[in-house]
């Protein structure tokens, strides 16, 4: 929409389109408040989207190349539309939200059509293999390079003879003698022997770079990895508000942790309990007994009392559950720390467990096509009901009252003067001259595409949630989630794995350790190779990039020196769920309209009665509309809670239908439970 | 408030909802009057098809519209070319699966489905096991997809491991499904069966040769692999059933053989007593009795007139044929339906004698579960204790924990038997008239053991909470019987086959009903004090046993009738001593 068409005043104004800020414009749009939404980005989401690959290679570059604005004449613009009795408080322009971005490329960057057709022909060049290598160990640590080569060649120098017996490239051969360069002959040897016994290895064809790119436009890289729990804030207000209806979900197919050096299955439902291999049965029992009583472990305080005070890790230990239980249990059921206390423990066990069988056999769902489509529901959301969009436009400054200390307008960065009573802002827009305070701290990301799953199974098509403890009692825990191709977030054939932990250093410094736990990376700078077989059973990382994002999500009201109607919104927290963000989003738009329900289902469109429907608007229906509108607001005002009004209890029925199974299924969409 | 979004009132959406359905109404109506004077009108043409396809999609329980739709489906086949055949039918398929959205359990839908790939002249088989997948995922205890489903397995020749790891899948989603256990029950037989025994299985068996008959079982080394698969249900989630079940079947639930198990000659009466291993009935079974050489014509009769299957039966011998002690008689009874027969032989100076094995041997009551080698009870026996550690109040696993002990050792075990009946009967108050009668059953069942042991011809039993009376065909030796201060509400009618009782003891029970002292030609004294005889019509069938002299009926309600006395000694004129 171009700018000058813009009318000069809304009710609410909304800077960012984040999860919390788009639940917000939802919200006032919902209940009628003429809504301006405005980013300065060219894509919705902020720091929630999601990318393509391509689309996240040119956010990497816009990231490199960003820098401070000089003030520049535009202030001058605005300062002239500022009146007397007015201040001006003048917004960032650069958002430093995300940091220490680096990006490592291990895909061959061949094409792929030379390849094939070189790989008959077979070369004798047998040091081939080291001179890449250490190309490649000198390159890496540049953001963006590739680990290039002719390693085709240099490993067919090789195994002239098995050549011939096998039609496809022995791709994942060749990536692994790059990483191992000093590995001795006899060892390769022994090593490409061995390889025609391995058949997935061989069926696999590699992925280049060339391939990456061309199929960019498959990939759905989110920035902040989140699942929903099925019965938490995002689910109920999903479900409650009908935004639902604007996405489709996927099941988490399996809770997976890292163990012993090894990827294992948590067994977490009554199914997984009973397919499980690695417990035995007095194990199972167990377990199921424990996971029994955390459901309703209110009604037996005496099982838990004398813990209260003391941390859940001891009410296991003391429950004489197994090790391999209290690994499951602490680590990736609850998903909470070694420190934390009994009661808290067994709340977390007990909200998971509320959220299994919901929708599938684990209590997590996932957006199709990425997390960064759940903002852009919300914003579709509050479009239909009236909210006007804007991308790549900001606002400058915002216009103070200087008598009530309120803001009265805002300039945007077209010089256009904006009345508004509220307005509501995303932390990366607050210039640090409005902090109180800049404690905060930062979340460790890393993203990675593979070439196979961390735990291949039967079914290649599932999201697989991994919980890996501190591999040292210095480090912080570290949550992967893996996507596979089904969940339209990467191209077939590979894997999209985010790993998150909150930042004790640099998101690198975190996090390659448990990456190379975990994956077979060619080459890392300093780093020995390890024995061939077990490296080469681990998926292949074919490009990694690794940022900080700031989590201000500790920060509150008091933390900024702003006027009383703007309200910020921090940035995505490092838990694994968005309810923080949801209950923000209330509690602002409680703050702005005290009296309105958040978020109350959006009627049918075919219920929707338009200005100009002749009868049915004048007839007896209009007036009994407007009561019962008044009846609710009413109620409302009587204290009755939300929840409780009756037309959110008309949404259960709404479930939401679309979530996506293994299977399409054609038939009646199962009931729940 | 101004800029809201108006939105239609209930009362508006409920008054237009209700319009529609007086709509659809009147057009269904409408249609099905039209489709059925079609009909009458012998009409067999697309339009029909069109017309009974909308009424269907709405509603696809309408029988007769299923009926007329397969009228004009085979009249249309003999119109058309083959490929045209296969399409028509194709199409009706589509149609079916859309209709069994509207009710996936809808028996027309279902059933037509099955016929439609009748005629079909290339039924895609694959296709029609998607479906049941699909519908089974959706609702894995649609018993008409289960149906359907063996009807398209059969016809398509599935192989049963391919099945088998159906059922692993099901079973791996949600054990708690029984029909995926019970089917594999039916396919393990099939895939893993027990290697055949060396002797050949016609042979007539021998008496020493075991009285199990094992069918459909399954080879151990499969077994071992079940019982773990069971274990991980039933320890996963204890209380759920199916596991249980599938459990109690694989520990063996072997029939017993059908045979003879006893033959039993009285000279003084002149009666052969026959006892099968299972209820039989003889007139129909070609049992022919052959004394010294000569078949005899003789009439079967079981015990009591209502039991007409029984394991015991009668017959009276030629008057005179045996009544001289000094010879010396050979009996055999031949049973020509089973290829079977038993000899036995009336020695000079006896009055009476039989051929029988002893209950020791035969391994009497422990069919339940003891097909299975000890060494696995005895291993699943630990199993079961090690949860029952776990859950001391789970009542599968106690009863099942009371069945191994029973197959493995039922004396040994009896008191544990005992403790853990009683606790069933806590933990599970519904059903603790079963666990009584179970527990009943087994107590007897010890006591005929111990009686067999010490070779008496006496059985006591009092004061064990008996609430049921079992297993009398093997009491048909039993001279005296005790069976005071038990619970017992009545004699049943099998207590006619206790030929030679002469003295029976039941004092201190809640007896009322006395039709089991029916025809006992040896009964001579009957104690009934303390019991809830009420009316002289229940003393009745007493009048049958021909030697009953002595009768206590001490502190029976049936005392407050008047006249009683005089009208008992009418009934039961032998009778001497009577104790009112």
């Amino acid at each position: 929409m171009a700018a000058e068409d813009l009318p000069s005043q809304f009710d609410v104004v909304i800077l960012g389109t984040g999860l919390t800020e788009s639940v917000i414009a939802a919200a006032c749009s919902r209940v009628g408040q003429s809504v301006l939404h405005l980013d300065r980005r060219n894509y919705y989401a902020g720091n929630w989207a999601s990318f393509t690959f391509n689309g996240l290679l040119s956010w990497i570059e816009q990231y490199k190349n960003q820098q401070e604005v000089p003030i520049t004449e535009l202030e001058q613009v605005w300062r002239s539309l500022i009146d007397e009795g007015e201040d001006a408080v003048p917004l960032s322009a650069l958002d430093s939200s995300i940091s220490n971005l680096e990006v490592f490329c291990y895909a061959s960057e061949e094409e792929e059509k030379e390849e094939e057709m070189k790989t008959p022909l077979s070369s004798f060049q047998p040091v081939n293999a080291e001179t890449v290598s250490e190309e490649a160990n000198g390159d890496s640590t540049e953001a963006h390079d590739t680990v290039t080569g002719d390693d085709t060649t240099a490993s067919d120098a090789k195994t002239p003879n098995e050549e011939h017996e096998v039609s496809e490239p022995k791709e994942d051969q060749h990536t692994s003698d790059i990483s191992e360069p000093s590995q001795s002959q006899e060892e390769k040897e022994s090593q490409l022997s061995s390889s025609p016994a391995d058949p997935t290895v061989e069926v696999q064809k590699k992925i280049t770079y060339q391939k990456l790119v061309k199929e960019g436009r498959r990939f759905n890289i989110d920035l902040v990895s989140k699942l929903m729990y099925s019965r938490g804030a995002l689910v109920d207000l999903l479900i409650k508000s009908n935004v639902s209806r604007y996405a489709e979900f996927k099941n988490i197919g399996r809770i997976l942790t890292y163990r012993n050096g090894k990827v294992e299955q948590v067994p977490c439902s009554r199914a997984d309990v009973f397919a499980s291999k690695q417990l035995t049965v007095v194990e199972k029992r167990m377990l199921m007994k424990f996971l029994t009583f955390c459901l309703d472990f209110e009604q037996h305080p005496e099982e838990y009392q004398d813990y209260t005070e003391k941390p859940f890790r001891e009410f296991l230990k003391n429950k004489k559950l197994t090790e391999n239980l209290q690994h499951f249990i602490l680590h990736s059921i609850a998903m909470v720390t070694q420190h934390t206390l009994t009661e808290e423990g067994l709340k977390a066990t007990q909200h998971f467990l509320r959220c299994l069988g919901r929708y599938g056999n684990t209590p997590f769902l996932f957006p199709l096509y990425g997390l960064g489509e759940i903002p852009q529901c919300f914003c579709r959301m509050c479009a239909v009901f009236g909210g006007i969009y804007c991308l790549r436009h900001s606002v400058e400054c915002l216009v103070v009252d200087k008598v009530s200390n309120k803001v009265k307008a805002v300039i945007d960065t077209r010089g256009q003067r904006i009345s508004c009573s509220h307005f509501v802002v995303e932390d990366s827009y607050i210039r640090d001259e409005q902090r109180q305070s800049t404690a905060y701290r930062q979340i460790s990301r890393a993203v990675l595409i593979t070439d196979r799953s961390v735990l291949p199974s039967e079914s290649d098509q599932q999201i697989s949630m991994v919980t890996i403890p501190p591999l040292e009692s210095s480090a912080p825990a570290v949550r992967m989630v893996e996507l596979c191709s089904s969940s339209m977030t990467c191209m077939p054939g590979t894997y999209l794995v985010h790993l998150t932990c909150s930042s004790s250093g640099k998101a690198q410094e975190d996090l390659a350790p448990v990456i190379s736990q975990l994956f077979h990376v060619s080459t890392i700078p300093g780093e020995e190779p390890s024995e061939g077989a077990e490296e080469r059973s681990k998926p292949a990382v074919l490009w990694v990039m690794y940022f900080n994002m700031r989590d201000t999500s500790a920060l509150d009201s008091s933390s900024y020196s702003l006027p009383s109607n703007v309200h910020v919104c921090t940035g995505p927290d490092d838990s694994l769920c968005s309810d923080y963000s949801i209950k923000l989003a209330e509690s602002v738009f409680h703050h702005i309209l005290p009296d309105e329900e958040f978020c109350p289902p959006a009627p049918n469109p075919e219920d929707i009665i338009y200005d100009g429907d002749g009868p049915q608007a004048k007839g007896p229906g209009f007036d009994e509309s407007t009561n019962t509108e008044a009846d609710k607001s009413l109620a409302e005002e009587e204290g009755a809670t939300h929840e409780k009004s009756p037309s959110t209890e008309n949404s259960e029925p709404a479930e939401m239908d679309s979530v996506t199974q293994q299977a399409p299924l054609d038939m009646t969409p199962a009931s729940e439970e | 408030m101004h800029g809201r979004v108006k939105i239609k009132s209930t009362a508006q959406q409920e008054e237009e909802k209700r319009k529609e359905k007086e709509k659809k109404l009147k057009a269904f109506v409408s249609a099905r009057d039209a489709v059925l004077k079609k009909r009458s009108a012998g009409e067999h043409d697309e339009e029909a098809l069109q017309l009974t396809r909308q009424l269907l999609s709405s509603n696809p329980d309408f029988a007769t519209l299923w009926n007329y739709r397969r009228e004009v489906l085979l009249h249309l086949e003999t119109l058309r070319e083959k490929d045209e055949v296969q399409k028509l039918y194709e199409s009706e398929l589509h149609f079916i699966e859309a209709c069994l959205k509207v009710n996936p359990k809808s028996y027309g839908c279902w059933h037509h489905r099955t016929w439609v790939n009748t005629r079909l002249p290339q039924p895609d088989w694959t296709r029609e096991l998607g479906l049941c997948d699909r519908c089974l995922s959706l609702d894995e205890r649609n018993f008409h997809c289960w149906d359907y489903r063996r009807v398209v397995v059969k016809a398509s020749g599935v192989s049963v491991e391919q099945e088998l790891q159906f059922t692993d899948r099901l079973i791996g989603s949600n054990f708690s499904n029984y029909s995926s256990w019970h089917y594999r029950s039916t396919l393990l037989p099939q895939l893993h069966p027990q290697p055949a025994p060396d002797s050949a299985p016609n042979t007539s068996p021998s008496p020493t040769t075991s009285p199990q008959f094992h069918s459909h079982r399954v080879c151990e080394e499969q077994l071992l692999k079940e019982y773990e698969l069971s274990h991980n249900a039933f320890f996963t989630d204890p209380n759920d059933q199916s596991a249980w079940f599938y459990y109690r079947w694989l520990l063996g639930r072997a029939e017993r053989e059908e045979m003879i198990s006893c033959v039993y000659v009285s000279r003084e009466g002149e009666r052969v007593s026959v006892a099968f291993s299972k209820p039989v009935h003889a007139q129909s079974e070609g049992l022919m009795l052959v004394l010294d050489g000569q078949p005899q014509q003789v009439e079967w009769r079981s015990t009591h007139p209502r039991l007409r299957h029984s394991p015991v039966w009668l017959c009276d011998l030629p008057p005179g044929s045996i009544s001289d002690m000094s010879n010396e008689h050979n009996l055999t009874i031949h049973w020509t339906e089973k290829h079977t027969h038993r000899d036995c032989a009336l020695y000079t100076g006896c009055a009476e004698s039989w051929c029988r094995d002893s209950a020791t041997n035969l391994e009497l009551f422990r069919s339940e579960l003891s097909v299975e080698k000890s060494s696995v009870l005895q291993a699943e026996l630990q199993s079961c204790n090690q949860l029952l550690e776990l859950e001391p109040q789970n009542k599968w696993c106690l009863l099942t924990i009371i069945l191994l002990m029973r197959a493995l050792d039922p004396l040994g075990h009896e008191k544990e038997t005992l403790a853990h009946f009683q606790t069933l009967k806590e933990v599970d108050p519904m059903r603790s008239t079963y666990y009584s009668d179970l527990c009943s059953k087994f107590l007897i069942e010890n006591t005929i053991l111990k009686m067999e042991y010490a070779e008496v011809r006496v059985f006591s039993l009092s004061n064990k909470n008996l609430t049921t009376l079992c297993h009398l065909d093997q009491l048909l030796f039993v001279t005296h019987i005790n069976l005071s201060s038990n619970q017992l509400l009545r004699l049943p009618p099998h207590f006619a086959m206790l030929q030679c009782l002469e003295v029976l003891e039941a004092d201190d029970n809640a007896i009322e009903n006395l039709e089991g002292l029916y025809h006992l030609p040896k009964l001579e004294e009957v104690s009934l004090r303390n019991n809830q005889i009420c009316k002289l019509s229940d003393l009745e069938s007493l009048a049958s046993c021909t030697k009953l002299t002595r009768l206590d009926l001490r502190g029976n309600p049936v005392h407050r009738t008047a006249h009683i006395e005089s009208e008992l000694s009418q009934l039961l004129p032998r009778v001497t001593a009577l104790s009112l």
